[in-house]
């Protein structure tokens, strides 16, 4: 099977879940580093991620389009699908995958290219967007998506690394939304920001979840508890306990969860 | 539970918590003054009783103060934010039953002047029922009994039949003899003011009862205050 067998005819309406993992574990040589998740992630949704460092929740969300394959003796265990197809099926290609479960890292990382290139480069490595006319559209749309065209339109040819760090990441969430993913990753996306930055990445997440599924990694409780729909508490690997957002910052059911939030944790 | 990695913080909360058990106290003695006053017919008492409301307005104002830098400096979720939401509340319902304690003990004149002794002790007997019920729900408040807290809820029901037949008993009174009209109006005004005192008991017993559970106390208990539809037709 390969990643386009996987249906993309219907748009996953609210509430479908669109990934699953059962049993999910990792090990990094003889350690194991991720005990048995089971998780459903709704799909048009935020979904966060937290736990004290070394948690797991890092390597969780690398497992959902496979970037821990790159990582020398990392062993992925356990059944992960994407709308009930399994992501690592050997005849599955990464590079797809990847386009489809879209990744956004802790530090921005634009590449050395112009601002327009940066966002051209998925869509022309995936064969979307086929003349100049459409692959503009593409890079306009993704920008405008982004919050970020009206502040680059006039400096498209100028290099990624020349915006800030605010915009830098909307940069890389541009690039990201131009393969036309379904599920977007972010790890971690606004620690290096500033409150402001930070508040633009959170109005994004909250615009951006209308079409995409978004799964956050986040250090900041109180961001979790701004952009999520739905939190996962992991803990030692383990997953503690996963609900409704508004549910685990109120009256979590695990006193472990209790201790986190509440800033008991040793 | 765990102290705060932050000491300041699970400071916060510990002088919150002192804070309500100190204005508490505050507010029980009051009642008590104020009842106090009208049972021994004690004008210097009642008139003190007036002017020491301040203290506990004072107390209801560093509460809140307290809980709305916390929340600004915290930004507290779960448990705490519990914590401090319901001191606030109950810091609310406190200062209202120290104004009704004030209340009637401005009324005490009134009522001492001309009021037949048999309808004080209906009177007092309903006031120490309440009392009871505002120590009873600030111990469970300081010890998160919800088991405490939920008796509370379910007795008031009691003060609400105590008001019914005090209501009733001090009508006859009126029809008796109109020279008992005035002060007896004024008693029951203080009675409904007791009756009063019951419901923010109750309020906090539904506060202590989320503060612990995390979930609010379903309140589907049946309104026993009938003394709306009463009438003078009783006595006939």
């Amino acid at each position: 099977m390969t990643i386009n067998e996987i249906s993309t005819e219907d748009a996953p309406a609210v509430g479908d879940v669109i990934m699953r993992t059962r049993n999910a574990s990792v090990f990094y040589g003889e350690k194991q580093a991720l005990f048995d998740i089971n998780l459903d992630i709704n799909a048009c949704s935020v979904t966060s991620l937290i736990g004290p460092s070394g948690c797991g929740k890092s390597t969780f969300l690398r497992c959902l389009n496979r970037m821990n394959d790159t990582i020398e003796n990392a062993r992925v265990t356990g059944s992960y699908l994407l709308r009930g197809s399994d992501i690592y099926s050997p005849k599955l290609d990464v590079v797809e995958l990847r386009a489809r479960v879209g990744m956004v890292f802790q530090k921005p990382n634009p590449f050395p290219k112009s601002i327009f290139e940066n966002v051209a480069y998925g869509p022309r490595i995936h064969g979307i967007g086929g003349n100049k006319d459409e692959l503009e559209k593409i890079v306009v749309n993704s920008l405008t998506k982004a919050g970020l065209l009206d502040e680059v339109k006039d400096r498209m040819h100028e290099p990624g690394t020349s915006l800030s760090g605010g915009q830098q990441q909307r940069l890389c969430i541009a690039r990201a939304i131009a393969v036309n993913p379904e599920v977007i990753l972010m790890d971690e996306p606004c620690s290096a920001l500033d409150p402001i930055a930070t508040a633009r990445i959170e109005e994004l997440i909250d615009e951006l979840r209308e079409n995409y599924t978004i799964i956050i990694v986040t250090h900041s409780m109180q961001q979790a508890a701004r952009v999520s729909h739905r939190t996962a508490f992991f803990h030692l690997g383990i997953l503690v306990e996963e609900g409704e957002t508004d549910h685990i910052f109120t009256n979590p059911n695990d006193t472990r969860t209790q201790d986190y939030i509440t800033g008991r944790f040793g | 539970m765990n102290d705060h990695i932050v000491k300041a913080f699970s400071e916060e909360l510990a002088s919150l918590g002192q804070k309500i058990a100190t204005m508490g106290g505050l507010a029980e003695r009051q009642l008590s003054d104020a009842v106090t006053s009208i049972e021994r017919n004690d004008l210097v008492l009642a008139e003190r009783t007036v002017k020491a409301d301040v203290e506990i307005d004072t107390a209801e104002r560093e509460i809140e103060s307290l809980t709305i830098l916390m929340i600004a400096r915290r930004q507290p979720v779960a448990s705490d934010l519990r914590e401090i939401m319901v001191a606030l509340k109950i810091a609310n319902d406190l200062e209202r039953i120290g104004d009704l304690a004030k209340n009637i003990a401005r009324r005490a004149e009134r009522i001492i002047e001309n009021h037949p002794h048999r309808a004080i002790s209906g009177f007092v007997r309903m006031s120490r029922a309440a009392m009871q019920q505002v120590n009873d729900v600030l111990v469970a408040y300081s010890s998160r009994d919800t088991e405490k807290a939920l008796a509370v809820w379910k007795a008031d029901e009691d003060i609400d039949e105590l008001y019914n037949s005090l209501f009733r008993e001090l009508l006859t009174y009126m029809m008796e003899d109109p020279r008992n009209i005035g002060s007896c109006t004024h008693l029951l005004f203080g009675a409904k003011n007791i009756e009063r005192v019951g419901d923010h008991a109750t309020n906090i017993a539904e506060n202590v009862y989320y503060l612990v559970e995390g979930e609010p106390l379903f309140d589907d208990r049946v309104r026993l205050d009938n003394t709306e539809s009463s009438s003078a037709e009783i006595a006939n």
